[in-house]
């Protein structure tokens, strides 16, 4: 599987590490809402498709990626910086700029 | 030379002889030859014991497919087994043995088993292994008892004990054309690629490319097509944009078209060259694959087909053809197609008699005849062979009229006698490659076979074309045009340039007779491997099994090492028959990876042996200089003791501990994870990190803290150090440093990007020494200039700046081991300068070095805990750490740790536990109320630490124990029933010394 890093380029799954589902949204630090945290913690929804996944380039430039991958055929359709544009460097190069 | 070699023909060079043993047997062979070719050549017929009823077998086959002739290759005391025979390159110095008999191989006892073949049919196992027995073996225990002998006596190759010793490395690969394959079409595919400026690679299994052009005894381009091949692979060498790899087996095809090869660099060679790896493992990311892999020829399905002496007709072609061997003088055939004719002339002109040619269909074609009586043999049409003879090797077989359209036999059946009989089932692609890649084959009526699909639009992660008799075009001219076709689409190349090689039309039809199976009294094979005959399959369809993977299971067809290759079709032919659905609707397996079995060697590569990373302190030679024994700890190399010559491992680390909290003893702790966390956002990210209060932490101070994972479970400790108003230095437990790194990156990055914090890995930039006991003071006093040391100065929990040697130096006085205690910090590259001059200043003082169980006593003494109790599965209430819990705010992990579950009175929490036998105790030890050593249960909690204890004189441990403090003062007892340590002990505090802390706090 090859995962295309908005900052390195192409590179094997060998460099990422998983970060869990891309779809859990936490709570307010301060809720105690219990059903929300259980949710957050341990409910997932486990699609056969397209699914929203954080990978880490730990291998790499250790930037956090929102990926969405399919689950069936390893298919990546989208990769993007999972902090928005928080990480987006002045001088970024486009993936294909990479051989 | 013998009397089956052939004087002339083939690749083996006749003038090296080259000297071998097979069973203890010492044989000589060619160069060239490979174990099967070099003992068919000397007469051997007998290769090994079958599976289950330990039936004689032979070769069958001349390649990967071989499911009968296994052999093990023992290299001095490594062994190993599951070879085949046809796969293995002889070379001086070769030691064969066969498999699977006892106490040898043509004298086999449990060749009895042959006569319970009704008992040892499909589903033995589930049937026989269920149910009660009674008496003194009662329960499963009998069954237990009877597998240690049927396991013996039902198998394969017997794995060995001893380390291999040999070199495996891996290498990645990238190429825009892989051609999987170096037969005609392979051949063409790589040079039509290659010419079109594409990077190739091209690997085949053998150790010679050509594929079928070694043995088909064409002509191509008007020379023998052996010399054909031979000149386009040195035009092939010659580039510099081909690589080629001979004996390398692609054996899984991954998505992004990564594929992954095997290449046996070395087992061929008597010796590898220096620094040769036995295999190189290769992943190879290709942008597009021309799989040319050819096909496998069938076997039929008829009693006694599994007799030695019985052999797939193009194998024996190819053993005359390529290695000058006959194996047989008096040959017959078995044949539903055209193929075999040619096989049969092939070998009337490499020496052999043909002495008839059984077919099952009842008319010939003229051409068929005429190559038949070139071969000057008898054409027995609408016949079929419905039984062998001989013992351990063929001596006839009989044959009978056959009506193919309803499989009856008639008339009498006739004998023939012969020593060779070969037989041919129709071709089956090797369709495995384009299986793995998520290709579902298609059933060819005509060609009675599994064919890949056509050439679709292929998705972006798998990019393949096949050509050649991978897709059923068995002749050489289609071969040829589809390799050079599939070599031009792959590199994205449209040329044609040249006229194609020209190769005379091989004459037959490709499609054979709809026949797979010979119903007739006697054992008939489908699975050779694992001894699955055709009643097997019919038996699995009575009982009930109605998919292809069910009957799989149960009969355990095609689950050998061969897995299937040659036995798959005729499998699910006969499964169609007794379901009465044609094949295509019966449906294939869909094969997985791998192809071939794969050294697990080969998968470990460089992260076994010499090239293993590890990770040393700045101090690592000095420790080893002065006596250390060194404990790897993950990557880690640590000091365990400093043993004194004569000394124990517990006495060295009781001596230093003892010296310890006597004086003074100083350990390395550069292995601490250490994380710079700078920004105007840091103290209010580490609130929300760790369960306790930093932003409240006064700079020049040090807190020990605590953090939790998001469900409540704690997950690491250790002590940050505020420097500046935005610049902390957090130190983590060694073994989570990576962890604890990416817990925080994945915070900052993903839930608050808004705080304005970094986060940077320091672990390697400082090293780290723990200087501790009572003189630790006036030590550090002695030695450290620029500032002050003294209780004003560096309280509990306070860090100064100052110079040691020189060298400038960071100090926190902390305490792990619950003395007055130091953590000195200074650059890596002045780590041992500063060590040196800690341990010279200390002299006076009676400072000792101490290692990791010295560390380790004194932890446990003081009730401290480590990754051995925040093992995941503890909780901060657990571990009596709930003081650090703030309820000021929210922390990570704050809103799930008073889950019902996390908060309840029978969890295991941490206790202390003193033996009172006064002998050691061990980790993993059960706790329980009441000892029952024959019968062990009731266990309350288990031993997580221990040591003998030189601060109590006794043997103590830390454990975690249901009810925890409420059993505090109580007795219990440790059963160990693996290690056979029974005994009582009194559960106490954590807190076995100085519980005060007014050692530490002085």
């Amino acid at each position: 599987m090859l995962i295309t890093c908005p900052y390195c380029g192409p590179r094997d799954v060998i460099e990422y590490t998983y970060q869990g589902d891309g779809n859990r949204e936490r709570p307010d630090p301060a809720s105690q809402n219990f059903e929300a945290w259980n949710a957050y913690v341990y409910d997932r929804l486990n699609p056969a498709g397209d699914h929203n996944e954080i990978w880490q380039h730990s291998g790499g430039c250790r930037a956090h990626l929102r990926v969405v991958r399919n689950t069936l055929t390893h298919e990546i359709s989208s990769v993007a910086f999972a902090s928005g544009d928080h990480h987006a460097p002045a001088a970024r190069r486009k993936a294909e700029d990479k051989p | 030379m013998s009397p089956r070699r052939t004087d002339i023909g083939g690749r083996i060079d006749r003038l090296k002889t080259i000297r071998f043993t097979f069973d203890g047997v010492a044989y000589t062979g060619h160069a060239g030859d490979t174990l099967a070719s070099a003992l068919l050549a000397k007469g051997v017929t007998l290769f090994g014991r079958s599976f289950k009823y330990h039936r004689p077998r032979g070769v069958l086959t001349a390649g990967v497919e071989e499911p009968n002739a296994l052999v093990t290759v023992l290299k001095g005391e490594v062994r190993e087994p599951n070879l085949p025979a046809t796969m293995v390159e002889i070379h001086d110095g070769l030691v064969a043995v066969s498999q699977n008999r006892f106490p040898s191989l043509a004298w086999d006892v449990n060749a009895i088993n042959q006569l319970g073949g009704k008992i040892l049919s499909a589903g033995f196992y589930y049937k026989t292994f269920m149910g009660p027995v009674f008496g003194p073996l009662k329960g499963t225990r009998f069954w237990m008892f009877c597998e240690h002998f049927i396991r013996r006596a039902a198998g394969l190759g017997r794995a060995g004990s001893a380390k291999d010793p040999a070199r495996y490395e891996r290498m990645n690969a990238f190429c825009d054309v892989l051609v999987v394959g170096s037969g005609p079409a392979g051949m063409m595919a790589a040079k039509a690629a290659a010419d079109q400026g594409a990077r190739v690679i091209l690997a085949d299994l053998e150790p010679r490319f050509g594929g079928s052009a070694n043995w088909s005894g064409e002509t191509i381009d008007g020379a023998a097509a052996t010399d054909w091949v031979r000149r386009t692979v040195v035009q092939l060498e010659a580039r510099d944009n081909v690589r080629l790899l001979p004996r390398t087996t692609v054996w899984g095809y991954y998505d992004n078209n990564t594929l992954a090869a095997l290449e046996r660099v070395s087992d061929h060679k008597e010796q590898p060259a220096k620094g040769e790896p036995r295999h190189r493992y290769w992943a190879i990311r290709a942008k597009s694959v021309v799989i040319a892999a050819g096909a496998f020829e069938r076997p039929l399905v008829f009693p006694g087909n599994d007799r030695p002496g019985v052999m797939l007709a193009h194998a024996a072609e190819r053993y005359a053809n390529e290695f000058g061997v006959l194996p047989g003088e008096r040959i017959a055939l078995f044949t539903n197609n055209d193929s075999a004719y040619r096989a049969a002339l092939a070998l009337k002109k490499a020496g052999a008699a043909i002495v008839a040619i059984a077919d099952v269909r009842p008319e010939i074609s003229g051409e068929m005849h005429k190559l038949a009586m070139e071969a000057e043999a008898e054409v027995l049409a609408g016949h079929a062979v419905v039984a062998t003879e001989g013992g351990k090797a063929l001596s006839g077989l009989k044959v009978q009229r056959f009506d193919m359209v309803t499989g009856a036999l008639s008339g009498d059946a006739r004998s023939i006698h012969a020593d060779c009989l070969l037989m041919s089932g129709g071709w089956s692609p090797t369709i495995h490659l384009a299986s793995q890649a998520g290709a579902r084959a298609e059933w060819n009526a005509a060609r009675q076979a599994f064919l890949p699909p056509k050439p679709t639009p292929n998705s972006a992660l798998q990019r393949w074309i096949g050509a050649g008799a991978f897709n059923g075009s068995f002749s050489t001219i289609e071969a040829i045009a589809e390799g050079r076709a599939a070599g031009l689409a792959a590199a994205g190349g449209t040329a044609a340039p040249a006229a194609l090689p020209t190769v005379e039309p091989a004459p037959g039809n490709p499609d054979p007779a709809p026949v797979f199976e010979i119903k007739a009294k006697g054992k008939a094979f489908v699975d050779f491997q694992h001894d699955v005959t055709s009643e097997d399959v019919r038996l699995a369809h009575r009982e009930g099994f109605v998919s292809v993977e069910h009957l799989k299971r149960y009969t355990t067809l095609g689950m050998a090492t061969d897995q299937g290759k040659s036995s798959n079709v005729p499998g699910l032919s006969i499964m169609a028959e007794a379901l009465g659905k044609p094949i295509p609707e019966v449906g294939t397996t869909r094969f997985r990876p791998p192809f071939a079995p794969v050294s697990i060697g080969s998968l470990a590569a460089e992260r076994f042996g010499d090239l293993k990373p590890e990770r040393l302190t700045p101090m690592h030679d000095w420790h080893t200089a002065n006596g250390a024994t060194m404990y790897s700890a993950g990557l880690w190399y640590r000091p365990m003791i400093y043993g004194l010559s004569g000394e124990t491992i517990e006495q060295a680390y009781v001596r230093e501990a003892r010296a310890t909290r006597e004086s003074a003893g100083i350990v390395d702790v550069s292995t601490l994870g250490k994380i710079a966390v700078q920004g105007p956002d840091a103290a209010q990210f580490l609130d929300r990190v760790y369960t306790n209060m930093f932003s409240t932490l006064a700079v020049g101070k040090a807190r020990y803290g605590l953090m939790l994972r998001e469900d409540g479970f704690a997950f690491d400790d250790g002590t940050t150090w505020r420097l500046g108003e935005q610049d902390f230095l957090m130190t983590t437990t060694t073994a989570n440093a990576g962890k604890v790194m990416q817990h925080l990156e994945y915070f900052l990055d993903v839930i608050w990007p808004d705080l304005r914090v970094h986060v940077t890995s320091v672990t390697d930039e400082w090293a780290g020494a723990a200087i501790g006991g009572p003189k630790a003071r006036a030590i550090l006093a002695s030695c450290v200039t620029g500032t002050a040391v003294d209780n004003a100065a560096l309280p509990f929990m306070g860090i100064v700046h100052g110079e040691i040697a020189g060298a400038s130096v960071m100090i926190c006085r902390l305490s792990f081991s619950g003395e007055m205690a130091f953590e000195v910090y200074s650059g890596a590259g002045h780590g041992t300068h500063v060590w040196e001059a800690l341990i010279e200043a200390g002299k006076p003082f009676g400072l000792v070095t101490y290692g990791l169980e010295a560390l380790g006593t004194m932890r446990i003494e003081k009730g401290h805990v480590t990754g051995a109790e925040i093992d995941g599965r503890t909780t901060a209430r657990d571990l009596h750490l709930d003081w650090m819990l703030s309820k000021k705010k929210p922390f990570i992990g704050s809103a799930m740790m008073d889950r019902e579950g996390l908060v309840a009175s029978d969890r295991l929490e941490l206790v202390g536990l003193i033996a009172l036998d006064n002998r050691p105790l061990n980790g993993g030890a059960h706790i329980v109320e009441e000892l029952d050593e024959a019968n062990p249960h009731g266990s309350i909690g288990h031993i997580t630490a221990c040591c003998y204890s030189p601060a109590l004189g006794k043997h103590i441990a830390l454990a975690l124990v249901k009810g925890g403090k409420a059993r505090h003062g109580s007795r219990a007892h440790v059963s160990d029933p693996l290690r056979n340590r029974f005994g009582p002990v009194e559960i106490v505090s954590n807190h076995f010394y100085d519980p005060e802390g007014t050692r530490m706090h002085g």
